[in-house]
């Protein structure tokens, strides 16, 4: 099961933005020239796209 | 669509493009004149690269060149892998506080709902994500006071940097929350057009305000403006809300120690105007009302129509053929769509359109137009494998060209949007096809006006005076907002100037 982040409850309008970015590529690089520190994940469909196993995997917490 | 645009500009290449197989890309290449059996067996698991050129060394090259390009978004040996989940990605970046998401729709409630548990904020681009989702994603994302950026949210600037599609707007203390991408887009650029600037603008995604998820990412970014000391003013931006969302809504609102425009597109809101709420009926108003509330000038640039720019459009109606009577917007921008509809109804009654605001008047968006129509080419029926026409303008100026053999248009009216996300050089997309356009029309007899408004600021990588000075040498008249836009096209299909509030000028 995730692990909670346990970290104090801030805003994000307050804070200095720090990004996952997950899917479309062009939008980590769009953030990068704005000087916005970004980690692109390479995602690929889980279960390799069985809805089905994804449901399964979902039940389980995975 | 990089690909094709990156192929079309090859020496020897006179057409190309590299898309998924859907029934509307097959459709649009046969019609381009790509006619194989290759194509007609091709399935949306299948990608077809469809190069015309003036002889087979061009075609050769160009295929060389499409390899390359489709293979440049693979890992090169040496090359530091990526991670594959948000798991991994946070052990490299144990402190992100922001997950952006544009994976296709059915996957996208997963990796939204990993995101809010492990106490992240969500930028949720993705579309087809269904209203049970989306109501189910929200609950998780208020208990966990997280904010929920979307579904289907196409922009959002957060402490000044653009999530998505959005442009380069001045710092100021504007603060915004809408539920439509380029009602976002437009207002924030009137607000920078006009000299102030904006301090956070949330996008909500189209759904939020429905009656089934209560408008809770609205509500949660109105409280978070509320407690942002920049902000001064803030602007609401909707399509109508249902009546119970539209109350709570309005409940947080009057409860602000800020001004607030409410700005739900097409409602007679005036009976919203109490205490600090302001109300507005189109966005180029609501721009305006925070501009003045904000401490800048009344007089904002996109408050009135030039004369000259009058005098010009009853000019261009007198060289109207007597059948040219109609408007045919054609929008990139589907609030922008909206807003036209709002404005042409009140000056002609009836406009027609595949994303009507009124029911009666909706026609399919492939159907040929019918008296004033305003077409929103962002529709889904439009956008099934292909990019966004703010991206591809390929559609676009297929209608444009049908819209100029049509000898009952009048007049020809278009939205640009410049800025992240948006297509590189949208003026040098269009320039060729309006020269046709109105080649077409003048073989025909007829002079065909096209107005554009360009969504956008000097700080887009685009640049706004290059696109407009670009299209306005290919003839068309141009003007700062979408709303004047509009009432410059109705003076020129009318040949009359407006008498109600929504055509003032």
């Amino acid at each position: 099961m995730p692990i909670e982040k346990k970290t104090e409850k801030k805003n994000i309008l307050t804070e200095k933005l720090k990004v996952v970015n997950i899917g479309i590529s062009t939008f980590a690089d769009d953030l990068r020239s704005q000087n916005v520190e970004v980690v692109h994940v390479d995602w690929k469909p889980p279960a390799g796209g069985d809805l089905e196993m994804l449901k399964l995997l979902e039940k389980l917490g995975l | 669509m990089k690909i094709s645009n990156s192929i079309s500009k090859l020496s020897g290449v006179t057409q190309a493009a590299v898309v998924m197989a859907t029934e509307l890309n097959r459709r649009v290449l046969s019609e381009a004149g790509f006619k194989d059996a290759a194509i007609d067996l091709a399935t949306t698991n299948d990608m077809i690269v469809a190069i015309e050129a003036k002889d087979g060394e061009s075609i050769a090259s160009a295929l060389e060149e499409t390899e390359k390009l489709l293979g440049s978004g693979e890992i090169q040996a040496g090359e530091k892998a990526q991670p594959a989940t948000l798991e991994e990605a946070l052990e490299i970046a144990p402190d992100a506080n922001l997950v952006v998401i544009s994976v296709p729709g059915k996957f996208a409630k997963r990796e939204a709902m990993q995101a809010l548990n492990r106490g992240l904020n969500v930028f949720l681009f993705s579309s087809n994500v269904s209203q049970e989702e989306e109501v189910e994603l929200k609950a998780l994302s208020k208990k966990k006071e997280l904010l929920l950026m979307g579904p289907d949210c196409g922009t959002s600037i957060i402490n000044h940097k653009v999530l998505g599609f959005g442009n380069s707007i001045r710092e100021g203390n504007i603060g915004l929350v809408s539920a439509s991408g380029t009602g976002l887009q437009e207002v924030t650029t009137l607000i920078h057009k006009a000299g102030l600037g904006i301090s956070h603008a949330i996008g909500t995604g189209g759904g939020d305000l429905s009656e089934k998820v209560g408008g809770v990412t609205m509500i949660q970014g109105l409280q978070l403006l509320e407690q942002d000391v920049q902000t001064k003013v803030i602007v609401l931006i909707s399509k109508p809300p249902g009546e119970a969302t539209t109350k709570k809504v309005l409940e947080v609102a009057r409860r602000s120690k800020k001004l607030i425009v409410i700005n739900f597109l097409g409602e007679d809101n005036t009976h919203l105007v109490t205490g600090k709420l302001r109300a507005a009926a189109i966005l180029d108003e609501a721009a305006q009302i925070a501009c003045k509330l904000a401490g800048g000038k009344t007089e904002v640039a996109t408050a009135a129509i030039p004369k000259e720019t009058v005098s010009l459009a009853l000019s261009e109606h007198k060289k109207l053929a007597s059948g040219q009577k109609y408007i045919r917007g054609l929008f990139a921008g589907g609030t922008l769509c909206f807003e036209s509809q709002i404005i042409l109804q009140s000056v002609f009654g009836e406009v027609f359109s595949n994303a009507p605001v009124r029911h009666e008047n909706i026609i399919a968006g492939n159907a040929a137009s019918k008296k004033h129509t305003c077409i929103d080419m962002g529709a889904e029926e439009f956008v099934e494998g292909r990019a966004h026409p703010m991206i591809d303008f390929g559609l676009r100026k297929m209608r444009i060209l049908q819209e100029a053999k049509d000898p009952e248009t009048a007049v020809i009216l278009i939205d640009v949007e410049l800025g992240y996300g948006s297509n590189d050089d949208p003026a040098g997309q269009l320039v060729s096809v309006i020269e046709k356009a109105k080649a077409i029309a003048k073989d025909a007899g007829r002079n065909l006006p096209i107005v554009a408004s360009v969504v956008g600021t000097e700080g887009d990588f685009q640049g706004l005076a290059n696109q407009e000075q670009a299209l306005s040498r290919a003839g068309v008249i141009i003007m700062p907002s979408n709303a004047l836009a509009t009432k410059v096209s109705a003076i020129i299909a009318s040949g009359k100037k407006g008498s109600n509030p929504l055509q003032e000028f």
